[in-house]
Order: structure tokens, then C-alpha cells, then sequence
């Protein structure tokens, strides 16, 4: 681009010029360079606050890895008093929330989209649409305050109480529900997670709808396809893709979400016995302990963070091939 | 031969509709009653916390009156720090992926990775400053939270910028360039300019996106009790006085932090609609 234009520049000084042949460079192009230079920095300084994040949790990280190997992954105590680390708790109970919310919030979010894009009569589309997109920018810490304060009092009291007094003794649904009922716990935090993301995932999954052809979908319904049929049989399938991307983006941000998580999951490193039991993501953990934290328990944290932006990395980056091309 | 669905065929396929809508109808109003309950306890709890003394007085010790005078200037210094390091290494970095990168295989592993950042963990990124600026110089800082949150900010103006300044047509280069402009300055006062609104609009929605971060701030701006200017000195942030506030077991430390987070989420929405005002195009993402 820079070359061309330079180039351009020169050709037109030459006419102005009583030199002829002679290419003169416009006043002030010595810059160009140094412009070009520092825009190429600022690039890279990307790249290396990535590349930072990476290497620095991997040193910060090492202690710990190098002692326990493989066994940090796998080992089930979590006692900074006898300086035992295992992360299986943390990183199952990571995995187990994102999983639970995305179950939930998907199949709503799908709704909310296609209720949008397909049968939103015109004048609530505007509101609602932008309702959606502006709930998806409140921070976290908002959805988590309200997990504490209102919905942890109200699930522990209309739901945790009741299915564990109704499950059978002995049965599969007394472990599921095992735990205590005071509102906090895995299957709380995951209900909260979801609610979080789904403003997210509706709008990236409107937005996707949105891109379909109007004659893919109006030859859908000139064929005399229902509603159904057009979204599920063709819009869908045109930006399946894209909606995959979408998916895993919402995948992860609830793996990564801290603070939305760590006001209701109940912070224990033990590994989860039942949905109410309480638990610990690897972000609440690190949360929770960091500042408090010195030696190897600081270096486990740090090992934790590695583990879950590996973990994210894997996520994240398959969302954005996808959504690439959302049509391919 | 001419077919026609039979009756049954086609009751299936009502009935099958039918379901669909009312289920896509019937999640719509759930998601949107979800939503609206936990902004109508927000503004209902927060509210009631929210009097002059939020504004003149600092937080609190438990059991006595105070405000969030020392957080909201916290805050509103570490958003300003980190939002003029964004804008200065975003609009450049976007700027190369726009005009010097083209389909160069080091310009789509940065913007691929660009990409990737911009959802990152935010607590990674926290972790990551404590390492690289906390650590070092032995004290958790205003500036090593303002560093954390220019981190999270950068992505969001690379990415917009980049888009904006893709939409403006090539004419636009080539008439600066065949005036004798050098092509940094096509870039700075032809470029910038025609893409000025989408540019804003990528800096406010950063601004929302870092105002209201929590996580990052929690090892590298840590908390201040004490109203200070000083950013080499910890220094106290409102979300993370909401975390530490709403953990505690005292009512009025509670209510401050609704408060706070009335605050907060406001900010962020008021931010967000403003950059919706100065886009003149529907907001890609």
C-alpha cells in the first residue's frame, strides 16, 4: 500500500518539478518509515501481551509443575497448609459449570434469537433487540451480586430444599442432590453463568440470523416451509458455523467468568459430590487466594491460570475459525 | 402424478410450528423477565444506598457512615490511564492491520490472536500484570491496574478500528497521495478523520467493557481504604470494592455495595448507548 503510494507521490512532483526524471519525495515522507515502524509495534505489543500472559503463567507456574507433574492435573487435595497441590477439583468443577450453562442457556438463547430474527413483530424488534445487546454489556460482578443476594435465599428455599427432601433414599437423585442447602453451590452457579452469557450468545446468534440472504429465507416460506422449518431446515443450517463459533465463544467466557462464579459456588477445593455441594473454578480460586497467598501456593494459582487459559486458548480459538466463515 | 400432503402431514407440521413458536415466544419472555428482575433489584437495593455522602465521603470501616468518594476517583483514574495507552497502541496496531498488513501471514496471526484476546479471562490478564509489574517493583500500584485494564481495552479499538478504517474507500488514499501527501499524513488527517464516529464508538465500547472489570484489578491495583491521587500507591477501584463490600457479613457495607454497583452498571450502560448514538452503521462484532 505505502510503496504505491509513494510512488504515486513521487511521479506527481515530478511534473511540478523543473527537473525532469528527478523523483522528489513529498515534504514530511521521512515519517513514513518511522510511522510505518511504530504501527508495526503497536502490533506486536499484541501479540506479546499474549505471548506475556502465556510465558509468565508457565514461569509463575513452574514450581509447582515441576514438583507434582502430571499430578497437579490429576491429584484431588487442594491443602496450602501441607502444601499439597492437585487441581482435579477446581478444573472439573470449571468444566462441570460451563457445561450445565451452556445446556441451560443455549436452548434460550436460540429462542430469544430466532423470536427476534423471525417472529418479533417490527416495532418490539428495535427494543428488544437492543435490550439484549446492552444487557450483554452489564459486568459481571452485577450478575454475580444478584446470585448472592437474591436468587442463592430464593433457590436454597423453593428448590434445594425441596428436591432433596422429595429425592429417595439411596437413589441416584439423593447423590445429585447431595450437599447443603444454603443457595451456593454448583448447579447455583451455573444457573447464574448462564443467565450471563445468554444475552451474549442471543445477540452473537442474531447477529449471525441476520446475515442469511432474504431470498434463502422468502424461497424458504415460497415453498410453504412453517416457521419452524425455515429456521431450523434453512436459515440455521446456512450459518451453522458461525453458530458453532457462537456457541463456543459463550463456552468461553463461562470458563474464564470470574466474578459472576465466585460469589455463589461456595469456594471449596474438595471434589464435587452432588449439584448443591459446594465447589471452586480454577478463576474463583485464584481469585479468592491470590492476595493471600505466598511460595508454592502462589505458584499452584499461577499453575491454575495456565491450565485454564490453555483451556480457553483451545475454546476461543476454534470459536474464531468458525466465525470466520460463518457460511463455509 | 400430482401429490398433495394429507391432512395428518400437515396437522404434524402445524402443530410442530406451533410448538416451536410458543416455545421461542415463552424462553423470550422468561430470558427477558430474568433480565429485567435483576435490573429492577439492582436499582431497587442500589437506590436506597445512594445518598451525597456516596460522593464526598470514603468507604468505611464496618459500622460506620461513609461513601465511595476514594473508589470512584480510583476507578475513574486507572479507566483514564488505561483507555489512553488503548487508544494510542489500539488505533496504531489497527491501523497496521488496516493499511500495512494486507494479506500478510504475520498480519493474520496478529489479528487472529487479536481476536482471541478479546475474550480472554480477565483474571489471566491480572494475573499476568502482577507478574510483570507488581512483583518487580514489590507493591500492588493504580498504575499496574490501569496497565491491566489497557490490556483488555486494546483488543476491543484494534479490532474496531481496523473494521472502520477497511469500510473507507481506496479513492479516499489515492486522492491524499496524489496531492503529495506523505501516506502517514493520508493517514492521519484523511483516514482518522472519515473513520472518526466508528473509532469512538470502538473507545466507548471499550470504556464500558473495562469500567466494570473486577477480576483483573484484584492482584494489581488491590484496595485503598484513603481517598489518593497517588497511582504508585494501591489505590481503590469501585467493582472491587463491590466484591470485597458484598462478601462481608454487615448490612450497611452491603447496601454501599448495591450502591456501587448501581453505579457501575449505569456507567456502563450510559456509555454503551452513547457509543450506539455515534455509530452511524449497526455495530459489527
Amino acid at each position: 500500500m505505502s510503496d504505491t503510494a509513494r510512488t504515486v507521490a513521487g511521479k506527481a512532483f515530478t511534473v511540478a518539478d523543473t527537473q525532469p526524471g528527478r523523483r522528489v519525495s513529498p515534504r514530511g515522507s521521512a515519517f513514513d518509515y518511522a510511522f510505518q515502524a511504530l504501527c508495526f509495534a503497536a502490533a506486536t505489543a499484541l501479540l506479546a501481551s499474549l505471548g506475556g500472559v502465556l510465558v509468565s503463567l508457565a514461569i509463575g507456574g513452574w514450581p509447582v509443575l515441576s514438583k507434582f507433574g502430571f499430578g497437579f492435573l490429576t491429584g484431588k487435595t487442594w491443602d496450602p497448609v501441607r502444601d499439597i497441590y492437585g487441581a482435579a477439583g477446581p478444573i472439573v468443577d470449571t468444566i462441570i459449570t460451563s457445561a450445565i450453562a451452556l445446556l441451560l442457556s443455549l436452548p434460550v438463547a436460540g429462542g430469544v434469537a430466532f423470536f427476534l430474527t423471525e417472529l418479533c413483530p417490527s416495532f418490539l424488534k428495535r427494543p428488544i433487540g437492543t435490550a439484549v445487546e446492552l444487557l450483554a454489556g452489564i459486568p459481571s460482578i452485577v450478575y454475580g451480586m444478584w446470585g448472592l443476594f437474591v436468587f442463592a435465599p430464593f433457590f436454597a428455599a423453593k428448590v434445594e430444599t425441596p428436591l432433596m427432601s422429595a429425592a429417595p433414599p439411596g437413589s441416584m437423585w439423593e447423590t445429585l442432590f447431595s450437599g447443603i442447602p444454603n443457595g451456593s453451590g454448583i448447579l447455583s452457579a451455573s444457573i447464574i453463568l448462564a443467565i450471563m452469557i445468554l444475552p451474549f450468545m442471543a445477540a452473537t446468534l442474531r447477529e449471525l440470523l441476520n446475515t442469511v440472504p432474504a431470498q434463502v429465507r422468502e424461497s424458504a416460506y415460497g415453498l410453504g416451509a412453517t416457521t419452524a422449518e425455515v429456521v431450523l431446515k434453512v436459515t440455521l443450517p446456512y450459518v451453522r458455523r458461525g453458530a458453532i463459533g457462537a456457541v463456543m465463544l459463550g463456552l468461553g467466557r463461562a470458563l474464564g467468568e470470574t466474578m459472576a462464579v465466585t460469589f455463589i459456588i461456595g469456594n471449596s477445593h474438595d471434589f464435587p459430590k452432588g449439584l448443591f455441594d459446594s465447589g471452586a473454578t480454577i478463576a474463583s480460586t485464584i481469585a479468592n487466594e491470590f492476595n493471600e497467598a505466598s511460595g508454592l501456593q502462589a505458584s499452584a494459582l499461577i499453575a491454575l491460570g495456565l491450565v485454564l487459559f490453555v483451556l480457553t486458548f483451545f475454546v476461543l480459538a476454534l470459536a474464531r475459525l468458525l466465525l470466520r466463515n460463518p457460511e463455509a | 402424478m400430482a401429490t398433495r400432503a394429507s391432512p395428518v402431514v400437515i396437522a404434524r407440521r402445524q402443530i410442530g410450528n406451533a410448538v416451536f413458536v410458543g416455545f421461542c415466544v415463552l424462553v423470550t419472555a422468561v430470558a427477558l423477565i430474568a433480565l429485567a428482575l435483576i435490573l429492577w433489584s439492582l436499582v431497587r437495593q442500589g437506590a436506597s444506598g445512594l445518598n451525597l455522602n456516596i460522593f464526598t465521603l470514603d468507604t468505611p470501616a464496618a459500622g460506620s457512615v461513609g461513601g465511595l468518594r476514594n473508589a470512584i476517583v480510583g476507578s475513574i483514574m486507572m479507566c483514564a490511564l488505561a483507555m489512553v495507552i488503548a487508544v494510542a497502541v489500539g488505533v496504531l496496531a489497527g491501523t497496521w492491520l488496516s493499511e500495512y498488513a494486507g494479506t500478510s501471514r504475520y498480519g493474520s496471526v496478529i489479528r487472529f490472536l487479536n481476536d482471541v484476546l478479546l475474550s480472554a479471562p480477565s483474571i489471566l490478564i491480572g494475573l499476568f500484570v502482577y507478574q510483570l509489574l507488581v512483583r518487580p517493583f514489590h507493591g500492588f500500584s493504580g498504575f499496574a491496574g490501569g496497565v491491566a485494564l489497557a490490556i483488555i481495552a486494546v483488543p476491543v479499538i484494534t479490532r474496531t478500528t481496523e473494521d472502520v478504517l477497511k469500510l473507507q474507500p481506496i479513492s479516499l488514499r489515492e486522492a491524499g497521495v496524489a496531492l503529495g501527501s506523505p501516506f502517514w499524513h493520508v493517514v492521519r488527517t484523511i483516514l482518522w478523520r472519515a473513520g472518526a464516529s466508528g473509532m469512538i464508538t470502538g473507545a466507548l465500547l471499550a470504556f464500558a467493557r473495562i469500567s466494570g472489570e473486577t477480576a483483573p484489578l484484584l492482584f494489581t491495583a488491590l484496595n485503598n481504604q484513603f481517598f489518593s491521587w497517588n497511582m504508585t500507591k494501591p489505590t481503590a477501584s469501585l467493582p472491587v470494592v463491590i466484591f470485597n463490600d458484598a462478601l462481608t457479613p454487615y448490612p450497611d457495607l452491603n447496601k454501599l455495595a448495591w450502591a456501587a454497583a448501581l453505579l457501575t452498571a449505569g456507567a456502563v450502560l450510559a456509555v454503551t448507548i452513547l457509543a450506539r448514538i455515534f455509530s452511524k452503521e449497526p455495530r459489527r462484532s
